[in-house]
């Protein structure tokens, strides 16, 4: 991709940028010319004891990934933005970088405000402590204090209709159950910017729905939500912006209509990304 | 950044480009993850006492069953000319066990690390605080037997002990230095953690737990000197044994040894804590 700004939505982030020195907040994730790389081992060598056999050996070999390559994104507070792309392209990546689990290799990332992830429903869970306890390391794993999760306890057993089991271990919990502990949790916490990872996939009808109103009412609340999703219709339904992702280039950014409309055309035929019409540059992958 | 930020409900701002030195960054987001340090070891604590019926007594029981073993081989075999062999072997064997313990825990927990800061943020020195955090609540349920061994036994129960906490604290320390540098290697290479266990029985023998220090000879007493644990040991035994508080001399080594070995541990960890989220 060239190095071209991408201007997402007309005239957008010319205003954000400037308005950001004034000390407003235009932007609530800002990425600047982002790029990712790994060194992956060409072979996984997990002992210590092979490992420097091989690197006296001089046989340790490593190939180098662009996950992300000069990358620039930027979101607007309130705005629920769809990020689409094939498996592998950067999408995780991308909310990693936002998340702090990974740091860019070059360029800059800017996130402001409170970030709850989706990114895996019930990690960290236990099987053998109650529902209660739970709640607790949940809590203590987005960073928050013992005295505020025990202020949001009762919320958190209400919504997720769990009050008659929240003392027996979620070993117990069906699939659903454990995913309806999870999500009051990790929405519970009023962030700011929510980064949902397909993760609604889970639970009954009923269960979804509820979800999808908790995302309704936090984005009416101006909170900013990122989706991805395989799932162009709720993409369509949900984000008025949507990014496509393909092989770490961002290659649309635009609203949801013709972006998706683009991506599911180049789906059905294949290789070639057609440029994009509102960009004045090509955009190859 | 303000991580402090988080819980208090003001906007958290990070910003990659302007992040502090590493060292001091981990140390911050340690403290405000302090409640996660908690919560994972009550969650260690009740997970090990929730599956066994003998749980909380096994702790106990343990190093009593090893101290019974020892002073029949010691006191009856070698005829030790240690005096209370068993006060002896368990003022030093439960510390031992303390800095054994928590280390190979630490070098246990890269894996659940590894998953967990592979999807959300944590400061990964929380794992290595809340081994530590584990390692000091079962000491502490350790000393009970040997409190109760004293009793029985009609030892003295020395003034000294007031100053035990100083030992404890300064060998928490030293635990915390070399669990630090273990996890790092450990979480990028599985198999360290039972060269890691070899070497720390290895270690066991060549510390003075099971005999006393003035049984090896002038020309090997170096290797004493050599050995961190050596003072650790002495630090939190004498006061328990000898009834004495520790020399200037024994402190200042044992304070050295330890502060020294948390600093180079949290410098080299805090310096490879970007690159976990990429490995395995």
């Amino acid at each position: 991709m060239t190095g071209q700004e991408r201007e997402a939505g007309p005239g957008l982030d010319t205003l954000g940028r400037r308005s950001q020195r004034d000390g407003v907040r235009p932007t609530v994730i800002r990425l600047e010319r982002v790029t990712l790389r790994y060194r992956v081992p060409r072979e996984r060598i997990g002992s210590i004891k092979e490992y420097v056999i091989r690197k006296i050996k001089r046989l340790v070999f490593f190939d180098e990934i662009e996950a992300l390559a000069d990358f620039d994104l930027s979101v607007r507070p309130g705005e629920t933005l769809g990020v689409i792309g094939r498996n592998g392209a950067g999408k995780s990546t991308l909310f990693k970088l936002i998340a702090r689990v990974l740091y860019p290799s070059s360029g800059r990332v800017v996130v402001e405000g409170r970030i709850a992830p989706l990114l895996e429903l019930g990690l960290g869970f236990h099987g053998e402590l109650t529902g209660r306890e739970n709640v607790m390391l949940q809590g203590a794993l987005l960073g928050f204090s013992r005295r505020e999760m025990r202020r949001r306890l009762p919320g958190i057993v209400a919504w997720s209709e769990l009050a008659e089991f929240i003392d027996s271990p979620i070993r117990t919990y069906s699939s659903g159950m454990t995913a309806r502990l999870a999500f009051a949790v990790a929405t519970d916490v009023e962030p700011d910017i929510l980064l949902v990872d397909e993760a609604l996939a889970v639970g009954d009808e009923r269960f979804q729905l509820k979800c999808r109103e908790r995302i309704d009412a936090f984005r009416q609340a101006g909170k900013t939500v990122l989706l991805v999703s395989h799932d162009l219709t709720q993409i369509r339904e949900n984000c008025r912006r949507t990014v496509w992702i393909h092989k770490g280039c961002l290659v649309r950014d635009g609203d949801s209509e013709s972006v998706t409309a683009a991506y599911h055309a180049w789906s059905l035929t294949g290789s070639e990304i057609p440029p994009d019409p509102q960009a004045s540059g090509s955009a190859s992958g | 950044m303000r991580l402090d930020g988080v819980a208090g409900g003001v906007h958290p701002i990070y910003d990659s480009a302007r992040r502090p030195p590493r060292a001091i960054e981990e140390a911050r987001g340690l403290w405000a993850y302090r409640n996660l340090v908690a919560e994972l070891a009550i969650r260690d604590i009740k997970i090990r006492y929730k599956r066994s019926v003998l749980g909380v007594f096994w702790t106990m029981l343990a190093p009593l069953l090893n101290m019974v073993a020892l002073t029949l081989v010691f006191s009856a075999l070698l005829k030790t000319q240690i005096q209370n062999y068993p006060v002896y072997y368990l003022a030093g064997s439960l510390f031992w066990t303390f800095f054994s313990q928590t280390t190979s825990s630490t070098a246990s927990h890269t894996q659940e690390a590894n998953e967990m800061t592979k999807r959300i943020f944590i400061p990964r020195s929380v794992f290595v605080a809340s081994a530590i955090a584990v390692g000091l609540v079962n000491l502490a349920l350790s000393i009970v037997p040997m409190l109760l061994l004293l009793l029985v036994m009609g030892f003295p129960l020395h003034a000294t002990w007031f100053f035990l906490p100083v030992g404890v604290v300064l060998l928490s320390l030293f635990s915390a230095g070399v669990s630090l540098i273990l996890f790092t290697v450990a979480s990028r290479f599985s198999d360290v953690r039972e060269m890691y266990l070899v070497l720390v029985q290895t270690w066991f023998f060549l510390t003075p737990i099971v005999y006393h220090p003035a049984i090896i000879p002038p020309r090997l007493r170096f290797a004493l000197w050599l050995n961190p644990m050596y003072y650790l040991i002495q630090t939190a035994r004498r006061p328990i044994y000898d009834g004495l508080i520790p020399s200037a001399a024994l402190l200042a080594a044992a304070a050295g040894v330890s502060v020294t070995a948390l600093a180079i541990g949290w410098v080299y960890f805090s310096r490879h804590a970007d690159q976990y989220a990429f490995e395995s």
